[in-house]
């Protein structure tokens, strides 16, 4: 059980072996590279997974079949799909703004691999163990921001410039609470470090100390990767398909992978927040039980895209000024007042 | 390793200033603009001030985002491609720019206490340390700093929206 616990701690530890000086600066280069390779390798698994995860749920919410004619039960309707989007013609609208139009879909798949680089997957294996994790999460997907005017912007389309600016609006209104529900966390462990918040939650993950903070987290982390109900950047009926409007091929591809990863990274970092991440009963690895939190989150955010409508316009900027943020300064407060309650209970 | 890095980010960094104020499209000067703040945020992290690099990640890199919507909703002229066209005094600019860097420049160089740290400092720039020294030592410059802002925000506002008087309020 141990052995398995640590199976990846062990690779790693014989891959460095091979090295004359297991911690010389080849070494650390080679790692770094393995690590690298790994964080796109769980990208793109996780969009081929969850794309048709999706369509699954989907089905089984509006009690459809789903898709399920290529392969058993429709399980290779993902590969076919990208193999199709390479195939595809790859267009450049005549006004667009090359240079922007062509850099923003790399820009969006490029962030959730910096974001996914600080997750602990399971105990010692962050790709890179920060200091700073969730702030440098934070930091990182706040960029996501100008990737996504960029498409808008470059496009040259009023319809993508449109989708454009909702997500200016709406991400930059969202990613307040969202660093706000954080905090609670942060100021009970008192370190940004994901590994240390991990640990910390050895006998009772957050979930049950901050189960305000969990809720904003989860609505504001919805509005951050832009899924139904906060699916306006994108929404169909009004701005065709907001920034991706005139992507094509790959590129289009690329934006979907920038999706997925977000969405993979900001359940990750939901699951290593308040869920204990690595954290469980011994009868199965850590990693594992990673990964079963960071599904079982997925599964909800589908569920909540295929359950409820979309929410209007003027309705996002009040739940999210008006509603979310002063209940995370709440929960700011309360943790506050909880964490001297728990010292003069201690005797501290 | 380090000298390499910091001559590509640095040289990155003010050719990327470069291009906020040479370029003719508005956008792509506030674009630029991501760049240079991207680049001064690497140089941050070669200083081992990693904290500061994330601050300026989040805080000026993620509000470009906002001024190109605002050089998108306020621009006039009708092509976006010579929204920002050279000023015919630049001249009396860049004079002007150069005093206040001059300036600036002897008034850090004069009055920094440069110390030699006995060894190499290797930690980084602690959060708790800086969380510390905000609420404590310089608590009142930070509240001051904290109450501009507020006020600023407050005058943004009331220019925006106009100012009525009570009963009309109705």
């Amino acid at each position: 059980m141990e052995t398995l616990n640590n199976l990846f701690l062990i690779i790693a530890a014989a891959i460095r072996s091979l090295f004359a000086d297991p911690h010389s600066v080849w070494a650390n280069l080679t790692m770094d590279v393995i690590n690298f390779i790994i964080v796109v390798v769980i990208i793109v698994l996780a969009a081929l997974i969850l794309i048709l995860l999706e369509r699954k749920i989907a089905g089984w919410t509006s009690q459809r079949t789903g898709p399920n004619r290529l392969g058993p039960r429709g399980w290779f309707q993902t590969i076919a799909d990208a193999l199709k989007l390479m195939g595809k013609e790859d267009i450049t609208p005549a006004g667009a703004d090359k240079f922007i139009f062509k850099v923003a879909p790399m820009i969006v798949f490029s962030l959730p691999m910096m974001t996914l680089a600080v997750i602990p997957y399971g105990n010692g294996m962050a790709p890179i163990n920060l200091d700073l994790g969730i702030f440098y999460f934070l930091a990182i997907s706040a960029i996501s921001t100008v990737a996504f005017l960029m498409a808008g912007w470059g496009s040259n389309n009023k319809y993508s410039l449109l989708g454009g600016m909702r997500a200016v609006a709406q991400m930059i209104s969202y990613e307040i609470p969202l660093l706000f529900s954080l905090l609670g966390v942060v100021m009970i462990t008192q370190s940004f470090n994901l590994g240390t918040i991990v640990e910390a939650q050895k006998t009772i993950p957050f979930i049950i100390l901050q189960p305000l903070a969990f809720v904003i987290y989860i609505i504001a982390g919805l509005a951050e990767v832009n899924r139904a109900p906060f699916d306006l950047v994108e929404a169909d009926q009004e701005v065709v398909a907001g920034p991706f409007t005139e992507y094509t091929g790959l590129r289009w591809g690329l934006f979907f992978l920038g999706e997925y990863g977000n969405m993979t990274a900001v359940s990750a970092l939901a699951a290593t927040v308040f869920l204990g991440g690595w954290q469980g009963p011994m009868f199965l690895p850590g990693w594992v039980w990673f990964w079963l939190k960071v599904g079982i989150i997925i599964f909800f955010m589908m569920w909540v895209r295929w359950t409820f409508p979309r929410i209007r316009v003027d309705h996002l900027m009040h739940l999210a000024w008006k509603v979310l943020l002063p209940l995370s300064i709440l929960n700011i407060f309360l943790t506050g007042f909880g964490i001297y309650i728990y010292r003069f209970v201690m005797g501290g | 390793m380090g000298t390499i890095v910091f001559f590509i980010f640095a040289i990155l960094t003010i050719a990327a200033a470069w291009g906020v104020v040479t370029s003719k499209n508005i956008v792509h000067s506030a674009l630029y603009l991501a760049l240079s703040f991207s680049g001064v945020a690497v140089l941050y992290i070669l200083m081992n001030a990693d904290f500061l690099a994330a601050v300026q990640l989040l805080v000026y890199t993620g509000a470009v985002a906002i001024m190109v919507v605002f050089a998108v909703m306020l621009t006039l002229r009708g092509e976006v491609q010579e929204s920002s066209l050279e000023n015919r005094s630049w001249g009396w600019g860049a004079i002007v720019a150069s005093l206040v860097f001059v300036v600036i420049a002897l008034v850090v160089l004069g009055n920094t206490d440069w110390r030699v740290l006995p060894t190499e400092w290797t930690s980084g720039g602690s959060a708790a340390d800086l969380s510390l020294l905000l609420l404590t030592q310089f608590m009142v410059p930070f509240e001051a700093a904290a109450v501009l802002l507020t006020v600023a925000l407050v005058g943004a506002v009331i220019l925006a929206k106009g100012v009525k008087r009570a009963h009309e309020l109705k």
